[in-house]
């Protein structure tokens, strides 16, 4: 329970030299946005009260701890751009890249878990060697290239869905998950290629290890020393990368979504860099941050559970 | 010291090659000028005349995609040396020396290992701004953590050997010891970590471009041009193929470098 | 029982030949030490007569008959057969030749899964029985541990159990004891010597060490170089050794060792 409790403890300090480090990333942008918005109304008497609703007054360290506080209570400030509440912004929007994530990451797991079993099975044979290189490129593909190809070959050629014309939950359940499939199967493409890799070479690597042997010397078969010995232990490293690659595949729905025009928060936060909205952008940049952070912590704590030399020890 | 002999490595070797050559010929010639447009010839399917067709300004799409490749390159590369050179000597001091400078950089380092490197890129392009050379900047920037973590590690270890201490007891200078006789020893680990860092460039400069907050016209970029072409799908296809291909060879031969170097592929 | 002729291995992959032609026969029950430094081709026999080497890097010739079938050319599946039923093995390194995820009685009764029809429950019991019989403390808690929670000693009882469960033919042992301490050792030892007599198995003990072969086996064969050397009952061998090499590796015995080993025998 101890080192449970310390994670713990790291994991707080952690998320807040995080919040910290973005904080003070977006106070450094010269400019002042109050200056920037009232452009010719402005007034001081104007000037100050939008200060204050915008909490733009204090010293620095003020302003954070005013920031953070409101931040873990849901009031992530004001934006810029719309003079709306940051939360009112983004409303709808992080259901969408979570769902998005979400079924991206349903997707790798499906795929990379039996391509890297059936790979290393039949490591010798032609066809597992061609589908080897297939992909290594595959891994080398970045997600907004085939979140196009996807949208002339499904949208334009086949027509399977019309790119652009994303269906929201309210309006059809089905409808919406039907319109991600194709954003999250290009998110998921390489990351399942790079797992199934990884779970290749952690299964070559514990077939060099003595029990396999020992494995061998009862008269188990390959495929069944892979399967009752190598697997469970081939697996320890892949369920760490798995669990740490959801908060990638989030990063990498911020480009995909801009593909498909998905109206989660990856398209917000380049709209709002690009509008220099910076309350919507920290936001959505410290959101992502903390769940990268809170994935790593994740995946340590599976690991810990599932590894019995860790857990009863 | 280095396998150079496996398959994957040769593989990586000749991709990246065959690109390299054509970029660097694309530096003095290409069949056509990549800006001149040509009226009577706009999205025009890939022919002898104009190998990866033209675009919707007629222009020819081969010498764009040469050029575009040449500039990721070259910004990967400047970035990725940046981010090499000022990571092994704030790595090697650091490694070397100790102490609290040398415990406040690993925790922002960790700290700065929370943010997927597209998302720090972006958060420096929202405050340094778009363009270029921004791109570079933040881009270095990205990945000097990367290599001083790796160089602090490898000098840390490196330190407790028996050639550095002889090196000490026969009076050579520390900064000899740590640039002249580890910092070879450290190579071999490091050109893996190089490949796979220029392959976030190159896929972290293409994602910023084709975002918009990249590169900015009118240079050349493949990311841009991938944007370009996703509007002229239907009618060009081959625009956003090459343009993409061309990112696809790059990431796959620095990717089976790097595999064949004994590093990981996993960008 | 098990007949070798003129067994010659070559490694394709170097081009050294590690065994050059080795006769060795071993009767039912029969306890027969191979005896050599490393580097001498022992282990490479062993790997070789238990058919668990990698068939890919090597080049065989002669013959390896297990009561009259011949390993060295039988199939994938034939040998999986011989595995585990007829040729049980224990190995050098008990801290790693257990599945490290694995609970401990899966892998004692793993044997009977393979090669048996039996139940679940009958497999359990039978499990449990072996482990009481290589001396496990409390087998029915021991059972459901994990190899990591077992000491040394422990783990390699287990594996003795593992592969006593199915009564084979013949166990292999290659250096059974090396990486355990001393005392652990002599009750290994001792287990193997009695598991044999009681259950009338075969056993060929791989070692560096003469003491270790002297302390269970009543033949023992010298390698050196790919060669058997000389090979003759284990307690002539050692009071009279004939080859040079044989002298030397009796005489690298520390003395107090030597004595220790004629000493007890109980």
């Amino acid at each position: 329970m101890g080192t449970i409790a310390k994670k713990t403890g790291t994991l707080l300090l952690t998320l807040l030299l995080v919040s910290a480090m973005a904080f003070l990333a977006f106070q450094v942008i010269p400019g002042d946005p109050v200056t920037k918005i009232l452009g010719t109304d402005y007034t001081p008497e104007r000037a100050a009260t939008l200060r204050h609703e915008l909490g733009l007054e204090g010293d620095i360290s003020a302003r954070y701890l005013r920031w953070l506080a409101g931040f873990v209570t849901g009031d992530f400030g004001i934006s810029y751009s719309y003079m709306k509440p940051v939360g009112q912004v983004m409303e709808g929007k992080l259901a969408v890249t979570a769902a998005l994530s979400v079924l991206s990451w349903l997707l790798v797991l499906l795929f990379s878990i039996p391509l890297g079993v059936a790979l290393a099975r039949y490591h010798k044979g032609v066809f597992a060697r061609a589908a080897a290189t297939v992909n290594q490129v595959f891994m080398a593909v970045p997600p907004f290239f085939i979140g196009i190809l996807f949208t002339y070959l499904f949208g334009l050629v086949l027509k399977w869905f019309v790119p652009g014309k994303f269906v929201p939950f309210s309006q059809s359940f089905w409808g919406c998950l039907g319109y991600l499939f194709f954003p999250a199967l290009a998110i998921a493409i390489p990351k399942a290629a790079k797992t199934a890799r990884l779970l290749v070479s952690s299964i070559m690597g514990e077939m060099q290890k003595d029990y396999v042997r020992t494995a061998y010397s009862r008269g188990n078969s390959r495929w069944m020393v892979i399967r009752t010995h190598v697997l469970r232990n081939a697996l320890l490293p892949v369920v760490t990368y798995l669990a740490m690659s959801l908060a990638d595949i989030v990063a990498g729905s911020i480009i995909v979504e801009q593909v498909f025009v998905v109206p989660g928060i990856g398209r917000l936060l380049v709209a709002s860099i690009a509008a220099r909205d910076f309350p919507v952008a920290l936001t959505i940049v410290v959101i992502i941050a903390a769940l990268v952070v809170f994935m790593n912590y994740a995946a340590d704590l599976v690991t810990q559970f599932i590894d019995p030399r860790v857990r009863l020890s | 010291m280095i396998d150079t002999h496996n398959k994957t490595f040769r593989a990586g070797a000749v991709i990246t090659g065959v690109m390299l050559a054509i970029i660097l010929v694309g530096l003095v010639w290409t069949p056509y000028d990549p800006n001149a447009m040509n009226g009577a010839a706009k999205m025009a399917s890939p022919s002898f005349a104009h190998l990866l067709g033209t675009d919707n300004f007629g222009r020819d799409i081969f010498s764009r995609v040469v050029q575009g490749a040449g500039a990721t390159f070259l910004i990967a590369a400047v970035s990725v040396a940046a981010g090499l050179v000022i990571g092994v000597v704030l790595g090697g001091l650091t490694g070397w020396y100790g102490g609290w400078v040398d415990e406040l950089l690993m925790r922002l380092n960790d700290t700065l290992t929370a943010f997927p490197s597209i998302l720090l890129a972006l958060v420096l392009i929202a405050i340094f701004g778009s363009g270029k050379y921004n791109i570079i900047f933040a881009l270095g920037l990205l990945f000097v953590p990367t290599f001083a973590r790796i160089v602090r590690m490898e000098v840390a270890k490196q330190k407790e050997l028996d050639y550095v201490r002889s090196a000490q007891l026969m009076g050579v200078g520390s900064m000899r010891i740590l640039f002249v006789h580890i910092l070879p020893n450290i190579v071999p680990v490091l050109l893996s970590t190089i490949a796979i860092s220029f392959n976030n460039a190159v896929l972290a400069e293409a994602s910023m471009s084709y975002l918009g907050v990249g590169v900015q016209p009118p240079d050349p970029s493949l990311g841009r041009m991938l944007n370009e072409a996703q509007s002229y799908l239907l009618s060009a296809p081959w625009y956003a193929l090459s343009s993409g291909g061309a990112i696809v060879l790059l990431v796959l031969g620095f990717g089976l470098l790097s595999e064949g170097l004994g590093g990981e592929t996993d960008a | 029982m098990l007949e070798i002729r003129d067994l010659h291995v070559t490694f394709t992959t170097t081009g050294k030949e590690a065994v050059k032609g080795i006769d060795l026969t071993i009767q039912p029950g029969e306890r027969v030490g191979l005896v050599g430094e490393s580097g001498s081709g022992k282990t490479v026999t062993a790997m070789t007569l238990s058919g668990l080497i990698e068939r890919s890097i090597v080049q065989l010739s002669g013959q390896v008959l297990l009561d009259g079938r011949d390993i060295l050319h039988c199939s994938r599946s034939e040998l999986r057969q011989v595995h585990g039923r007829e040729i049980g093995m224990v190995f050098q390194e008990p801290m790693t030749s257990l599945n490290p995820l694995m609970r401990v009685g899966e892998q004692i009764e793993e044997t009977l899964r393979i090669h048996t029809h039996r139940t679940a429950a009958q497999r359990k019991a039978l499990a449990l029985e072996a482990m009481a019989q290589v001396g496990l403390p409390d087998p029915e808690t021991t059972y459901y541990k994990y190899p990591h929670q077992l000491s040394g000693g422990q783990r390699q009882r287990a594996i003795i159990a593992s592969a006593m469960i199915i009564l084979p033919k013949l166990l292999i042992c290659d250096e059974p004891t090396t990486a355990l301490d001393v005392t652990v050792q002599q009750q290994i030892l001792e287990l193997l010597r009695r598991l044999s007599e009681e259950y009338h198995v075969a056993v060929l003990l791989i070692s560096h060490d003469m003491t270790v072969v002297r302390r269970l086996c009543e033949n023992v064969a010298v390698m050196y170089r790919g060669r058997i050397v000389e090979r003759g009952r284990t307690e002539d061998i050692f009071r009279h050794p004939q080859d040079e090499y044989t002298r030397r590796l009796i005489a690298a015995i520390p003395t107090r060792k030597r004595h220790d080993a004629t000493g007890k025998d109980n």
